[in-house]
């Protein structure tokens, strides 16, 4: 068989009546060890998810177990040591263990379903990033049953979190498994990218890309920029604690500021490497719900770019009282205050698509409707918090933690769970219950509105955050009783769409390939998707896809009895040339233990660092080892334009 | 559109019910929108002026998508021209936010410039180091020389400028007064510094607001604003030394103090004790509160602290001491004749 560049009018079609050959080709293997070699990106997507709501419920029950603790003054429920504990876990599991797999996780799951593609570039890469990331959330988790978590909070600074005054294994767990887990994250965001760049249908042109395509993009970058810093700060605090090296320490010529830099250049951009696919699946769904085009499309791509770029020049708002030249302080108030101009033309934007349209208020656009109201507030907050003679009062007080719980839940948590009940019909082929997601978001959002707003008034109050007690005679009590009685309803509207999730795949009727009629790509394919994604690679000629009349014309020419996908320009998405992808296999598995070795062992011995080096030389090794069949295959003639890409 | 009157309903009512009923109820305050000083008055007034100006943004925005909303309700759809849509987009996204955050910046900065300026020449100089879990404070003279060192409890003349410089002895702390001013963190290797103004007399309270450890919850410190009299004959009884025993009671009390270790820790001047790891108890007797204003300075709480000061405060780095009833006793009446 000739391979040639497929094109829309390629005459010979491999796959007619291709679909038992498919099936057999994109096999997940099935069975308790076939999980194991899974690399499909919708299996890994799905996991990514799942792995992350679990931990976000961990979180949620942390924060409670808090809640209950600060629901009266000098409450003795828990010890300051194992407060501060859990005060660690919730923050390290929200940020790194929730928030930033979630996003990614739905990006592996849909953006190959966007662009009109099988799989992401580096399915087996993929796989790894999975496994690390279990690796690093159950071992921060065994650390907590164990009594071992860190307790330096999750900003985890210096020299609190240095030997000399956190000599136990906590801290040491920390730095290990966010150096650890920022690897998945990496390895995640870089797959994003040559996805998106490399494998668009043909016709879909950067012009045309979903937006929240473009979000995840924007995200990918973001996490390519900034996720090295905080690995580079743990990986300088390893070793300050391992190897008594003086980075952090004043007294031998080191800096505890220069961890502050290194942790918030990468915090600060964190908190919108959350926020930024937030906002694309806000777009996605508005502009689902009230069957129109975003209005605006280059001005709210070009809004989350800008996003992207500005996060990375305010980090230093987080520092406003360490003591820095005023002058040099002025530049980040402005540059943390004009986040508010991309933000308001998106805003506005939205505001104008939906202008006058008969918009359907299902429980994903309640979710939406419900960000507007929080993720105003909390940018307005924002903007407030960038005022170094506010932030002065406000720093590190109950404002900020107000603050930011609106930023986060009302920018990231709420659409995620728009996402949620949006994409869900996608993912399992069955419709969420209607009624419990209207009782599960009026239940969070009157919750948390009721356990965050109050929050404000607390700082103002001078109360500071991170305290585990606080005195009687401070007269913090009523709010602080208010608060933890309305963190359980908002708790309990989570649980209701947990419950959704596991009883409606039983009650619920059949989704069908387009219940919400929507308008990209992942909504032609089956519900749930085939492993294959798309039975024809689709040609897309408009940003709606499917809201056109004329019928979708398809690829041709793409073998069905191997793994192939299509790679097209980077700009304007010509087809390029076909590439063929990776089979099921162990070794990512193989690789993510060995590397998890190295990385835990160090904690322990730093000789097991070098035992963990080479175990993960010999799995490397068994990954890229030659077993590819077509490589039998006579080889193309000179210039062929197939490609491998793994 | 029950749900807008929602969204406002509840967090009006929330916000108004904890601002109108709370403030009442303090004994003790440290709230940033009651302020004794011009630093934390400019403060307050920019948060006030911050939001009113967000409560009209807010009430703006969700006004225009209620009305936008309201308008999908008739039977035909509109939509808005693409001019509309673009003006809306220009108007409310773009040139009122770049508005209204230019007057923020603006007027932050200047208030910021005010804030982070030099002290009027005559400001009293203090030196405040913070420890894990107490705040150790030293009055400096005109040649930097400590000429008074107490703990915990700040004492200031009021209309005067105070300018601190803010030490650490270990980890990261913060200094913050909410009604005097807004904080400023004490970093090990660094000598920050940071000035206020009261300006009327009486109690405040303060705490450390970086997290710096267990105790951090509960590392106060009060600062009492006086008149000038007062606090020089304040500043006066503080330089001197300590009280001599004058009965036998205290006189076992001191000698239990040298016995059981006590002065290894703690500095009491005008005696051989001249420890450096816990506070300076030349004065103790005169201060409002022990533990960092955990507990009040009665005879009853120094006792229960000094039998376990982990019971009040875990992780307190004062050990358990193993006195009997006699001794403790007198080593109360002695701690109690420093004043």
């Amino acid at each position: 068989m000739k391979n040639q560049i497929p094109t829309e009018q390629a005459i010979f079609d491999h796959q007619q009546g291709s679909e038992p050959i498919l099936d057999k080709t994109w096999l997940s293997p099935t069975g308790f060890f076939g999980w194991f070699t899974h690399v499909n990106q919708r299996k890994i997507g799905f996991r990514f998810v799942v792995t992350s709501l679990i931990f976000f419920a961990l979180g949620g029950l942390l924060a409670l177990l808090m809640r209950l603790q600060l629901v009266q003054p000098e409450n003795t429920l828990m010890g300051a040591e194992f407060y501060h504990q859990i005060m660690t876990m919730h923050g390290t599991t929200m940020m790194f263990f929730f928030a930033v797999p979630a996003m990614e996780g739905l990006g592996i799951y849909l953006v190959p379903l966007m662009l009109g593609t099988r799989d992401m570039s580096f399915p087996r890469l993929n796989a790894f990033g999975y496994y690390v990331y279990l690796i690093a959330g159950i071992t921060l988790y065994l650390a907590l049953f164990l009594g071992m978590a860190p307790d330096t909070g999750w900003f985890s600074y210096v020299p609190l979190a240095g030997i000399e005054f956190s000599p136990g294994k906590g801290v040491s767990f920390w730095t290990t498994m966010i150096t650890f887990i920022e690897i998945s994250a990496l390895t995640a965001a870089v797959e994003l990218i040559v996805t998106i760049l490399k494998q668009r249908a043909p016709g879909m042109t950067l012009n045309r890309m979903p937006i929240f395509v473009w979000s995840i993009l924007v995200m990918s970058f973001m996490i390519v920029f900034a996720m090295p810093t905080v690995m580079v700060g743990s990986v300088l605090l390893a070793l300050d604690r391992t190897f008594a090296t003086q980075f952090f320490v004043a007294a031998g010529g080191g800096d505890p500021l220069l961890w502050q830099h290194l942790f918030w250049f990468f915090g600060h951009p964190e908190v919108y490497i959350i926020v930024v696919p937030a906002l694309g699946i806000v777009s996605t769904i508005i502009s689902t719900f009230c069957q129109r085009e975003i209005f605006g499309y280059t001005a709210v791509v070009l809004s989350m770019v800008t996003i992207g770029f500005v996060s990375f020049g305010l980090w230093v708002h987080h520092m406003f009282t360490t003591g820095l030249p005023h002058l040099g302080l002025s530049f980040f108030t402005a540059a943390s205050a004009m986040i508010a101009i991309p933000s308001g033309v998106q805003i506005f934007c939205w505001i104008a698509t939906l202008w006058g349209s008969k918009v359907r208020l299902k429980t994903p656009m309640l979710f939406i409707m419900g960000f507007f109201a929080v993720f105003v507030i909390g940018g307005l907050t924002g903007v407030m918090a960038a005022s170094i003679p506010f932030d002065m009062q406000a720093h590190d007080s109950y404002f900020v933690v107000a603050h930011l719980h609106y930023v986060l839940i009302g920018g990231a948590v709420l659409p995620f769970f728009a996402g949620l009940y949006y994409w869900y019909p996608k993912m399992t082929g069955k419709m969420l219950s209607e009624r419990l997601g209207q009782w599960s978001f009026w239940l969070i959002f009157v919750g948390l509105n009721l356990t965050f707003f109050p929050m404000h008034q607390l700082g103002l109050d001078g109360m500071p955050r991170r305290v585990y007690t606080y005195l009687h005679s401070m007269g913090w009590e009523d709010i602080n009783f208010f608060v933890t009685c309305a963190a359980f309803l908002m708790a309990f509207g989570f649980l209701l769409t947990f419950i959704n999730t596991f009883i409606s795949p039983h009650k619920s009727k059949s989704a069908g390939s387009n219940p919400w009629q929507a308008d990209t790509l992942e909504w032609w394919a089956e519900s749930p998707p085939r492993n294959y994604n798309f039975r024809h690679l689709p040609v897309v000629n408009s940003r709606t896809p499917l809201w056109q009349k004329a019928p979708i014309h398809k690829v041709t020419g793409i073998r069905a009895d191997r793994r192939e996908t299509l790679i097209t320009t980077l700009l304007d998405a010509k087809a390029q040339s076909v590439c063929i992808m990776p089979t099921p296999t162990y070794w990512p598995f193989v690789l993510a233990l060995t590397v998890g070795f190295g990385f835990l062992g160090f904690m322990f011995k730093p000789i097991l660092f070098v035992v963990g080096f080479f175990l993960s030389f010999f799995a490397i090794l068994g990954w890229l080892w030659p077993s590819r069949p077509w490589l039998a295959e006579k080889p193309p003639e000179e210039g062929h334009p197939i490609r491998g890409l793994q | 559109m029950s749900f807008w009157s929602k969204v406002s309903k509840n967090a009006f009512y929330v916000g108004m019910l904890l601002m109108l009923t709370l403030p009442l109820a303090y004994a003790q305050s440290q709230s940033a929108i009651e302020p004794a000083s011009d630093q934390a008055k400019g403060i307050s007034y920019i948060w006030w002026s911050m939001f009113w100006v967000a409560l009209v943004i807010f009430v703006a925005v969700m006004l225009l998508l209620g009305w936008g909303l309201w308008k999908g309700r008739s039977k035909k759809p509109t939509q808005l021209s693409y001019l509309a849509s673009r003006n809306l987009v220009v108007i409310a996204g773009v040139a009122i936010p770049l508005i209204t955050v230019l007057c923020l910046v603006g007027g932050s900065l200047m208030l910021g410039r005010s804030l982070s300026a030099q002290p009027p020449d005559g400001a009293l100089e203090v030196r405040i180091t913070g420890w894990m879990w107490w705040w150790q404070i030293e009055y400096l003279d005109d040649n930097n020389k400590v000429i008074a060192t107490t703990a915990n409890e700040l004492h200031i003349p009021v209309n005067r400028p105070i300018k601190l410089y803010l030490e650490s002895g270990d980890v990261i702390h913060s200094f913050w007064v909410p009604q005097l001013h807004g904080k400023t963190d004490l970093i090990p290797g660094r000598t920050n510094s940071s000035w206020f103004e009261a300006n009327v007399a009486g109690t405040f309270r303060g705490q450390c607001a970086e997290f710096c450890g267990l105790q951090h919850a509960l590392m106060g410190f009060l600062v009492v604003a006086e008149s000038k009299a007062e606090f020089q004959s304040w500043l006066k009884n503080q330089q001197s030394e300590s009280q001599q025993p004058k009965n036998s009671e205290t006189l076992a009390g001191q000698q239990v103090f040298f016995k059981t270790g006590c002065q290894q820790c703690h500095t009491i001047r005008g005696t051989d004790a001249a420890g450096t790891a816990g506070p300076d108890l030349t004065h103790l007797a005169s201060r409002e509160s022990i533990a960092a204003v955990t507990r009040k300075n009665s005879r009853a709480h120094l006792g229960g602290w000094i039998a376990d000061p982990n019971g009040i405060k875990p992780g307190a780095k004062m050990p358990l001491s193993q006195l009997n009833a006699k001794q403790l006793s007198n080593l109360l009446d002695y701690l109690q004749s420093l004043d």
